[in-house]
């Protein structure tokens, strides 16, 4: 694991959008580093702004919607400040590539597969005809379909959802990206094709030395590919550490209260334990600790200002009052402290 | 043991078969002879990936789809093919379904008072818009929800919200039986935890017994009692959810288990994969029955597998000494 420069830093970056007259603040202020070869998971309910967020590694943010302030660096280039679709075309697809959630939306049903990977390969390395179509050839064999030369003449509809989705990530990987961002890319398909596509990527990470960024919800996702975690609430990156440190040791109270309500880590015949309320209106400016309204044992502190980035380690911080020394000391939930017990034993 | 009543099947499939296809040539059939009984009181779950069938099951038990083969046994009386108007009246009432998209299940132009009473509408459920009202007001506070929403419409709600619409909807005919497809799979984790412990509640509560159709192993163990898994169209595996996921049997049921994402790196990065070869069989003519390789753990096999299993299971016993023989 490398621990060197970042490949792509993130800081204090606001994202708003102006719908029908009025402005939302999806992202607000939220820094992160991207670092060489790692894998780092975006977790998030629907809403945090953790789609948002990445596509504005690629100025792929929807017309309505800017980079208010802040700064996204990437090779010495500062992203943010890219206006016209032709510095963009240096960086998308290029240098940074997505794989989206639905396969089937993602390709071009009119076409065969081989002609959509050849169309990229011609985009990005003007290779043409024969070997274009070699070429997207051997892409198909790497990412494991059988008789890639065969299904290279073959349409999106003739292949299965975890075909296509392999599909896809070959048409990503075709122009040897350096950072891949996969959004939800196993959502739609079922957990033994999933266990798959994760396997897939992390062993074509390990081939071509990508950086991989996931933007997940899926916590069981998370703790197969990261070795990173970004928890984002309400536009901001509220806790990020080692993915050891995120599950065993959570320190801001949305991390517990996530890892506490999902069935896996319940006790059958008891109630889950449930997040109360919605996330808040980004229409409003927030004020204090944006997760405040939904967390039973806020602080008084937490509706008034809000919490700075407080280290916990070197890789490891949360933005939460908690952490000050002077708020009163608090006992993780149950479902975390079973977690943590049963990794300190398997320690020991 | 079970919180559930031995004694009696609320629902029993035996042997349904559903096809689909205009002609014969064309056939095709989604689910190929399924048998599980399903008792009152119990949480019943029906596991297995998109085309396996799970659905078609459901859909088969409200009558959406049609029974080709085999029966529905409601309480002992047959509902699937034609029956009398009273009885037909009587499921319509006490089986009720929840589906999986609360976007796409509500009527987006009515509002949330004709949503929840259009069950009442179409079997005479009430006597007097007073009443109605009344029933409106009693099944919203159920499920949580304040009775002033009844003037609003689905758009006005959040994911969460819609859900618990959608069993308000249910709950209001006062049914026995509630089908709940992948009910919690569209809506985010942090609603995903309000809905489950809401359906525990109201099961609680008012003794419902639920079939619980999902493709979530980790969320079927969580809330069911038994588990049956399907595999395309046939059940293979059916044992109390804990047994289940003590010694699953049947290479299907393996692979699943195997896959399933567990919110723990330690865990999830020593996984080992599981994938299911159906040519890992080799049945003769006869093909696999449907047998019990121990009291009340069902699996499909030949008489080969059913051997080999009665060993695994034997030597997992006495691997795990007299705790696990219980």
């Amino acid at each position: 694991m490398a621990t060197n420069e970042a490949l792509l830093s993130v800081r204090d970056l606001v994202i708003k959008f102006n719908l029908r007259g009025q402005v939302l603040t999806a992202i607000r202020g939220a820094s992160l580093e991207l670092y060489e070869g790692q894998t780092l998971a975006i977790v998030g309910e629907s809403g945090s702004g953790k789609s948002v967020f990445t596509k504005s590694f690629l100025g792929m943010l929807d017309q309505n919607g800017w980079i208010d302030s802040g700064s996204v660096l990437f090779e010495g280039a500062e992203l943010s400040r890219y206006k016209t679709q032709e510095q963009w075309r240096a960086i998308r697809g290029r240098k940074i590539a997505m794989v989206f959630q639905d396969p089937m939306t993602a390709l071009n049903p009119l076409k065969t597969i081989g002609k959509q990977i050849e169309e990229v390969l011609e985009l990005h390395h003007g290779l043409k005809g024969q070997h274009a179509a070699k070429a997207a050839a051997e892409m198909l064999e790497r990412v494991g379909i059988p008789d890639p030369a065969g299904r290279a003449k073959q349409y999106p509809h003739e292949f299965s959802g975890g075909m296509r989705q392999r599909v896809v990530i070959a048409i990503a990987m075709a122009c040897k990206p350096r950072i891949l961002i996969c959004d939800e890319p196993t959502t739609a398909l079922d957990v033994t094709i999933q266990a798959q596509i994760l396997d897939l990527i992390r062993a074509l990470q390990k081939d071509f030395g990508f950086t991989t960024v996931y933007i997940t919800h899926d916590l069981g996702v998370v703790a197969n590919v990261a070795d990173r975690v970004a928890v984002m609430y309400a536009g901001q990156i509220v806790e990020q550490g080692l993915v050891d440190e995120i599950f065993y040791d959570p320190r801001h109270l949305y991390t517990w209260a996530l890892l506490s309500s999902l069935p896996q880590l319940g006790v059958k015949h008891e109630p889950l334990y449930a997040i109360k309320g919605t996330p808040p209106n980004l229409f409003k400016p927030i004020r204090g600790d944006a997760f405040a309204p939904r967390n039973p044992k806020a602080l008084k502190i937490d509706f008034e200002e809000e919490p700075p980035e407080i280290f916990v380690s070197p890789t490891h911080s949360a933005r939460t009052w908690l952490l000050d020394p002077r708020a009163p000391r608090l006992e993780p939930p149950a479902a975390i402290r079973a977690l943590r017990a049963a990794y300190e034993r398997s320690e020991a | 043991m079970s919180a559930w009543d031995e004694s009696e099947p609320l629902l029993e499939l035996d042997g349904l078969r559903v096809e689909f296809g205009a002609s014969k040539k064309r056939r095709f059939a989604a689910v190929k002879g399924a048998s599980f009984k399903i008792m009152r009181g119990e949480t019943f779950g029906l596991v297995g990936e998109s085309g396996s069938g799970k659905t078609t099951i459901g859909r088969a038990i409200v009558r959406i789809n049609e029974a080709s083969g085999g029966r529905i046994l409601y309480k002992g009386r047959r509902i699937d093919g034609p029956i009398s108007k009273e009885l037909d009246r009587e499921v319509v009432q006490k089986i009720q379904m929840i589906f999986q998209d609360p976007m796409a299940s509500l009527n987006e132009r009515a509002k949330v008072d004709y949503i929840v009473s259009e069950g009442l509408y179409n079997i005479n459920g009430f006597s007097s818009e007073e009443e109605r009202k009344a029933k409106v007001e009693k099944a919203l506070l159920e499920v949580g929800l304040l009775p002033e929403f009844a003037s609003r419409f689905p758009h006005e709600f959040s994911g969460g919200q819609r859900q618990r619409i959608g069993i308000a909807r249910a709950l209001i005919m006062e049914p026995e039986l509630l089908v709940a497809d992948e009910p919690i799979s569209a809506l985010d984790v942090s609603i995903r935890a309000q809905v489950l412990n809401l359906l525990s509640e109201l099961q609680r509560r008012k003794g419902l017994t639920y079939l619980f159709i999902a493709h979530d192993l980790s969320v079927v163990r969580f809330i069911t009692d038994r588990i049956a898994v399907i595999h395309k169209g046939d059940i293979v595996e059916l044992a109390e959810t804990e047994e289940l996921f003590r010694r699953p049997l049947h290479p299907y049921t393996k692979a699943l288990l195997s896959a399933i994402p567990l919110p723990d790196p330690r865990l999830e990065k020593k996984k080992r994969i599981v994938v299911y070869d159906p040519a890992c069989h080799r049945y003769d003519e006869r093909g696999p029955e449907w047998r019990e390789a121990a009291p009340g753990h069902f699996v499909l096999a030949d008489e080969r597998e059913l051997a080999a299993y009665r060993d695994e299971i034997a030597r997992a016993d006495a691997a795990e000494g007299v705790q696990g023989a219980r």
